[in-house]
């Protein structure tokens, strides 16, 4: 692919590559090499991606709220986050004394992790990804779904009723979601034939699936942004963190750097989740191609495809975080009602259509 | 660690308050819960009590009238409102025809602050955020006459027996007309933005029940009352000040739930401004204060008043025996009846269903608690 930068993000990536494998020459030793400098380089995107979704959370929420949002530290307030992060650094961090001190500590360690975990598959550009592994979508699945444990582990340590109260919503919230969650991804898998991530994308060379009119995949991809919206526990699904009724949920006793964990991790899901929702929907890194339009097409090429991939995760965060600003909070009964009662029968349904429709061949 | 946190009957005990985001105050509830089920409910106060009443035993009958803003700090207008008309009572006279006319339109003013703020606060305790900026906005500007009349945002001290305490403002009608038309605006933005949202309709509609019969026997007042049919406005039962003059309705619903009591202070909002624009253009000229001596004594007995704050029924009694000031005061507040009811109402919800509760019965804790 033409891209307009002289090096595009997997050439790079083929260069260091190779470098590495001139300079030690011990295929282990590359490799181990290689996975030092991913993990080096994926934490640092990620802190630079928080500062980034922390500020573009304030500005939406202002933009929404008829204020200016923050607009003095840095350029139009962008350092704000970076300021906040520092004090959260100074902070003494307290630890109740009757908490359970290692699965306190452990916890935010754990949220981190697994939301970490869920970047492997993800394909940022053309050819650029950490694993592209044979189960991709699956893996993601699963260990997204491992956050409950975290939070679980949150709110048993902290020997507070209120974190307690949230863990446990949080525990029926993750299990239910992650249903409705797995089956709306299933619906592209099964169109798809494969969990290979790389295979998704290239399987929307010809128009992303959620514009290929196939009225099961505008549904599955409706239910896949309700449901993962309730999976990270974002508003109006954040029960286990929902400030009016429980005060913190299950993070209302940490503070300081491990209470910032909890925001990382917040970040991270969201991210992963519109990251997900844009490989499998948006079709990924490739560029919005119109029939037979030569020109236009020709033009949309020259658009690197790291551009491609994170303007349709961002644009997915945006919506999420509309939600997050406009929607009252739902109830916990009327939450498992959503769930159990509509999301997950319609996309039971769902599912046996997309399977018909692969069956007969109907799709193209 | 180790400790049982179940009760013997297997319920969970939590505390919610004294310091808690959705008791807007220092209200302390005990909650047993069974699960995320209520079983019972016990609210305690006494986290800011004052000691108004007996305060006011030692203050002349100017003072203690501006002891009642620190009350219901929302409607701390028409607390003063109050108080001032018990002590015309008292000494058998009236407010000058101006001065009536201006009570009437910064009691009206007063009510529209206090519904916005509570919609403000309604949408946070159902986890909406917006709404509080929308209706802080328009607070602001009633609050910026306010300021320009009486000199004071929050607690107005603008009430003297007699009239009030200052003429309006040049500005104030020009000003107030303004804020009236913009405000008509926004209200159908607060519909657009709260009302008709489904999360919220499931949140509200069938939630919190309170029968006509319960309200009445709880002496619950207000629009907490009249979403449960109880046709309770002082304004159009006893009309003081020259209610009787204006046309306006009283809401009233018959569900008594969560969403009736919403829509009534809804209807309310849109019914103050009817007054304010019936009024404003029409402020007679003339004094805006009766004369009244330096000291004022009230003759020896016992004065009562009841006015319609923006929570419902308030009720001066004043015992004189005579001297400069008051032999005994009690207030009769709306807020400690209808959270009598709370415990009736919120009888097996889930604890979000008791946020919501909470916010539409529209709790101010130095109110119920003087």
């Amino acid at each position: 692919m033409k891209t307009i930068f002289l090096i595009s993000l997997s050439s790079l990536a083929r260069h260091i590559h190779i470098w590495l494998e001139e300079l030690i020459g011990n295929p282990n030793g590359v490799y181990i090499t290689e996975m030092t400098i991913v993990g080096i380089s994926l934490i640092v995107f990620l802190v630079v991606l928080c500062f980034f979704l922390g500020y573009a959370e304030r500005k939406v929420a202002a933009f929404m709220q008829i204020r200016l949002g923050p607009n003095r530290v840095g350029p139009q307030g962008s350092l704000q986050i970076v300021a906040d992060t520092v004090k959260l650094l100074f902070k003494e961090g307290l630890t109740p004394t009757a908490a359970d001190k290692f699965l306190f500590h452990l916890a935010p360690l754990i949220m981190v992790i697994t939301a970490m975990l869920a970047l492997a598959p993800i394909a940022f550009a053309k050819d650029f990804q950490i694993f592209d592994m044979s189960i991709g979508v699956l893996y993601v699945a699963s260990v997204s779904s491992m956050a409950v444990i975290g939070i679980l582990m949150a709110g048993w340590s902290s020997y507070n009723k209120y974190s307690l109260l949230g863990a446990m919503r949080s525990g029926a919230q993750i299990v239910s979601y992650e249903l409705s969650v797995g089956l709306s991804l299933i619906s592209i898998v099964i169109l798809t034939g494969s969990l290979k991530m790389s295979d998704i994308v290239m399987s929307q060379s010809d128009g992303w699936w959620l514009f290929k009119g196939h009225i099961p995949i505008l549904i599955s991809f409706v239910i896949f942004i309700i449901a993962s919206t309730a999976e990270i526990n974002r508003a109006p699904f954040d029960l286990t963190e929902a400030e009016s009724e429980l005060t913190g949920g299950f993070h209302t006793e940490y503070s300081g750097m491990k209470f910032a964990m909890f925001l990382l991790s917040e970040y991270i899901n969201l991210f992963i989740v519109s990251a997900i929702a844009a490989t499998l929907f948006l079709g990924g890194w490739m560029p919005l191609h119109f029939g037979h339009w030569e020109g236009f097409n020709h033009i949309m090429d020259y658009i690197p495809s790291s551009i491609w991939f994170l303007g349709k995760t961002f644009l997915i965060i945006f919506i999420i975080m509309w939600f997050r600003w406009t929607f009252p909070r739902l109830r916990v009964d009327q939450l498992l009602n959503l769930e159990w009662k509509y999301l997950l029968p319609i996309s039971m349904v769902n599912i046996l259509v997309v399977t018909l429709m692969a069956i007969m061949g109907w799709h193209f | 660690m180790g400790q049982d946190v179940l009760t013997e009957d297997g319920l969970f005990m939590v505390n919610i308050g004294p310091q808690h985001p959705s008791t807007h105050g220092v209200l302390h509830l005990k909650v047993w819960l069974d699960g995320e089920t209520i079983v019972k409910i016990q609210p305690h106060l006494g986290y800011i009590h004052r000691s108004i009443e007996k305060m006011s035993e030692n203050l002349s009958y100017r003072n203690f009238i501006f002891a009642t803003s620190r009350m219901d700090y929302l409607s701390a207008h028409i607390n003063n409102e109050a108080c001032a008309l018990t002590v015309e009572k008292g000494l058998g006279i009236q407010a000058t025809p101006r001065a009536k006319v201006i009570r009437i339109i910064m009691a009206e003013l007063t009510r529209l602050a206090s519904h916005q703020l509570w919609w403000g606060c309604t949408g946070l305790d159902l986890g909406a955020v917006t709404p509080f900026f929308y209706a802080f906005r328009d607070r602001e500007a009633i609050n910026g006459i306010m300021e320009e009349t009486c000199g004071a945002r929050l607690t107005m001290n603008y009430m003297v027996p007699g009239g009030v305490m200052y003429d309006l403002h040049p500005n104030f009608q020009k000003h107030t007309k303004d804020v009236m038309a913009s405000i008509k605006k926004n209200l159908a933005d607060y519909d657009n933005l709260l009302t008709g949202n489904v999360i919220f309709e499931m949140r509200t509609k069938g939630v919190g029940v309170l029968s006509k019969e319960d309200a009445i026997s709880f002496g619950c007042t207000g629009p907490t009352a009249r979403a449960s049919g109880v046709s309770c406005d002082i304004r159009k039962l006893f009309p003081y000040s020259g209610y009787e003059n204006v046309q306006f309705d009283e809401i009233l619903a018959t569900g008594g739930d969560c969403y009736d009591r919403y829509m009534c202070r809804m209807a309310e909002m849109r019914q103050s401004v009817n007054i304010i624009e019936q009024l404003i253009d029409t402020i007679p000229e003339g004094d805006f204060q009766e004369k009244t001596k330096a000291v004022i004594k009230l003759p020896k007995g016992e004065f009562y008043q009841r006015v319609e704050t923006a929570r419902g029924e308030l009720g001066v009694y004043i015992v004189s025996d005579g001297a400069a000031s008051p032999y005994r005061v009690k207030y009769r507040s709306p807020g400690f009846s209808n959270l009598s009811a709370l415990s009736q109402m919120a009888q097996g919800v889930k604890i979000g269903d008791l946020v919501a509760i909470m916010a539409t019965i529209d709790l101010v804790i130095p109110d119920i608690d003087r």
